[in-house]
């Protein structure tokens, strides 16, 4: 009798606890705290983080006439394609996430997109740029702007600023971004300058230390200036051995070298180079720099363009969750609230600019060239407007 | 046209270097234990770890030292300590298995595991953020002919040589040398003539480690990024390098490090970056299938 009786109130406890998990509201985040690129997701989680503790210190986030706290869960991708995945798939099923924000670089976020699209779970990625993130997946949107926006940018860029008529591309033929990246800007390159002056496109492995057998044949090439669409850990290899190889010309980089960490492993080697990007950090105004000063203040360091853009994407969510005007509880409805809440926002006015939405869940936006200066800061140099 | 030659090879020697050092040790462990030390590559990476911190420790305790002597503090001082954890690797992991008889294969296995443990146990300790390796020696590019070259790709070119150079004569003239080679050719006679045995394998350890913690100050100079799991694929590959060069041999190990580096480098020097790999292990198979033992193995004679 008194067994059934405990047995009777365990039971009621475990009943009750999704009532009271409801006043929580759980956002994934799918996001590479080891691997490659560790400081990417560092950035991404300290952001995230910031923004859960203003929202809860003001009560919670208002969702129709009930206030909910939030619970930001970080799983770990470890840099791989493969772990997206099952990331995914956890946060999904497991933790039960009404939505996902992350993963950042394409490599992942192609894949994990496929999941969250195919297990009807809204998904924003803060820093993919290349097109088959979002592409035919409805359930999938992101922050970033696009690679076929990005590689135009850079060729432009380049011809203007270093009267360039020849380029030579070093790229990452295992990562999404840098393949797809490096393909968009040999083909506007070469439409704008004819066929052949992108006279060296070299291959590497995402293992890979030594390039000097890729560099070599570059540098025989004598392009006006090597475009590197490539993450910052190897930016930092590849940019010192062409030096050593003797290469003295200008580098041209993408989005993916705006990392914090760029400058701790690069050193000199990097500095005086240019690369496009999505705010700088140097001479922001407004809720940029209020949003820089309170990140440097809290961990010591200017918040790269990851921890922006993790800001932006995670605050569209928080909006959509806002806009379907109030929570079932059900899961698999307030999925689909959330989601069609997040194809409804037309613009939204972020940290790293203003962003309309196309019908892909694509923003539009601006994006930024900066410089590496001298004393080793992101410098604004120009902005690009589609 | 010839300046690109000259280029590549002198590429495919400094990379080649890096082969050479670490498949010394695998070879050299395997010569007298006929163990493969799988955590070989690791060691390395730990080596290179020990170098970053050493370096670091000395440039902001004794701040206002000349960068060369902070290596030429750095390099001896690594060697030692990764000898140390050479040996702690042995005593801890090998030789219990070893005492308690255990089939070779099981001490691969622990091997295996010890490697592992290496990584993660960094990985856990220091975290996923790089450490960038401070820079010791002003690095100087000479231009000669359209060649270019670092006194730095020169120096570990040269060190890879005298390593190479000063193993082979502790090996065939030495007394200690004479032991290792005694041991691989009958370890239960040996004890017998009271050669200490353990001490001799404490020797190769040493002499295996330190080589590998050379490598890792080196290549971390040459690639100054240091992670975790930077030593498990190069030593893999140094392993494969020392087994088409004969594993057991140390003029197979050198040669065998060396070739693997200037067929990758070539490969990716006339061809997509794609085919290395492929290439370059098609060549060892055949290679291999010609010569199952490698270059410089006899079956099963004297090995080392």
């Amino acid at each position: 009798m008194r067994r059934s009786w405990i047995l009777a109130a365990t039971l009621g406890l475990a009943l009750a606890a999704p009532a009271w998990a409801a006043d929580t509201i759980k956002i994934g985040f799918n996001i590479p705290l080891t691997g490659d690129i560790p400081k990417v997701g560092e950035s991404s989680k300290y952001a995230a983080e910031m923004l859960r503790e203003d929202v809860n210190s003001k009560g919670g986030l208002k969702v129709g006439d009930k206030t909910y706290k939030l619970e930001f869960i970080y799983e770990d991708n470890e840099s791989k394609a493969e772990s997206a995945v099952t990331t995914a798939l956890k946060l999904i099923e497991q933790d039960e996430v009404l939505a996902i924000v992350g993963p950042n670089s394409s490599k992942q976020a192609v894949p994990a997109g496929q999941v969250c699209d195919d297990n009807e779970t809204p998904m924003i990625s803060p820093w993919s740029t290349n097109p088959d993130t979002t592409k035919d997946r409805p359930w999938v949107f992101r922050a970033a702007f696009l690679d076929p926006f990005q590689g135009p940018v850079a060729v432009d860029f380049a011809t203007k600023t270093f009267q360039a008529k020849t380029a030579a591309v070093i790229y990452d033929l295992s990562n999404d971004y840098s393949k797809g990246l490096a393909e968009i800007f040999k083909a506007d390159f070469e439409k704008k300058h004819g066929a052949g002056s992108v006279v060296a496109f070299e291959s590497h492995g995402t293992k890979d230390q030594d390039f000097s057998a890729q560099l070599t044949k570059i540098i025989a090439a004598k392009p006006d200036f090597i475009f590197v669409p490539d993450n910052y850990n190897q930016v930092a290899l590849i940019v010192k051995q062409a030096h050593n190889l003797g290469w003295t010309g200008p580098f041209m980089g993408s989005d993916a070298w705006g990392s914090a960490e760029l400058m701790e492993l690069c050193g000199d080697d990097c500095k005086g180079h240019y690369f496009s990007t999505h705010y700088a950090a140097a001479g922001a105004t407004g809720a940029t720099k209020e949003f820089i000063e309170r990140y440097k203040a809290k961990y010591g360091y200017t918040p790269d363009d990851v921890a922006a853009l993790t800001w932006d994407a995670t605050r569209i969510v928080l909006q959509a969750i806002q806009d379907t005007g109030g929570l079932t509880g059900d899961l698999d409805k307030d999925r689909k609230a959330i989601r069609d809440a997040m194809a409804s926002i037309k613009e939204f006015d972020g940290i790293t600019g203003k962003m309309r939405f196309d019908e892909q869940g694509d923003p539009i936006k601006c994006a930024v060239v900066v410089k590496i200066n001298d004393q080793g800061e992101f410098v604004f140099t120009e902005s690009v407007c589609p | 046209m010839l300046s690109t030659i000259v280029q590549n090879l002198l590429n495919a020697l400094q990379w080649g270097s890096f082969y050479a050092l670490i498949a010394l040790g695998y070879s050299l462990v395997y010569g007298v234990l006929l163990l493969i030390n799988f955590a070989h590559g690791d060691v390395f990476m730990v080596g290179a770890y020990i170098g970053f911190f050493v370096a670091t420790f000395l440039l902001t305790q004794a701040a206002g030292l000349p960068g060369w002597v902070v290596l030429a503090v750095t390099i001896p001082a690594t060697m030692a300590l990764t000898a140390v954890v050479g040996v702690t690797l042995e005593r801890v992991a090998y030789r219990p298995l070893r005492r308690k008889g255990a089939n070779r294969l099981y001490v691969v296995i622990t091997a295996l595991m010890a490697g592992l443990i290496l990584e993660h146990g960094n990985l856990a300790l220091l975290g996923a953020s790089r450490k960038k390796f401070p820079e010791l020696i002003n690095e100087v590019v000479y231009t000669v002919g359209g060649v270019s070259f670092t006194n730095l790709k020169i120096a570990v070119i040269l060190a890879a040589f005298a390593v190479f150079v000063l193993l082979h004569f502790i090996v065939t003239r030495t007394k200690i040398g004479m032991a290792m080679r005694a041991i691989s050719y009958d370890k239960f006679a040996v004890p017998l003539m009271g050669i200490p045995i353990d001490t001799v394998i404490v020797f190769t350890f040493i002499l295996g480690s330190s080589m590998a913690g050379l490598a890792g100050v080196l290549f971390a100079m040459s690639y100054p990024v240091l992670e975790p799991y930077m030593g498990a694929l190069i030593g893999w590959k140094a392993f494969i390098a020392a087994v088409v060069g004969g594993i057991g041999d140390i003029r197979g190990a050198f040669v065998g490090g060396f070739l693997l580096g200037a067929v990758e480098i070539l490969v990716v020097a006339f061809f997509p970056s794609t085919f290395r790999d492929l290439i370059a292990f098609t060549v060892l198979l055949v290679i291999l299938s010609f010569k199952p033992t490698g270059l410089f193995g006899v079956a099963k004679t004297t090995k080392i």
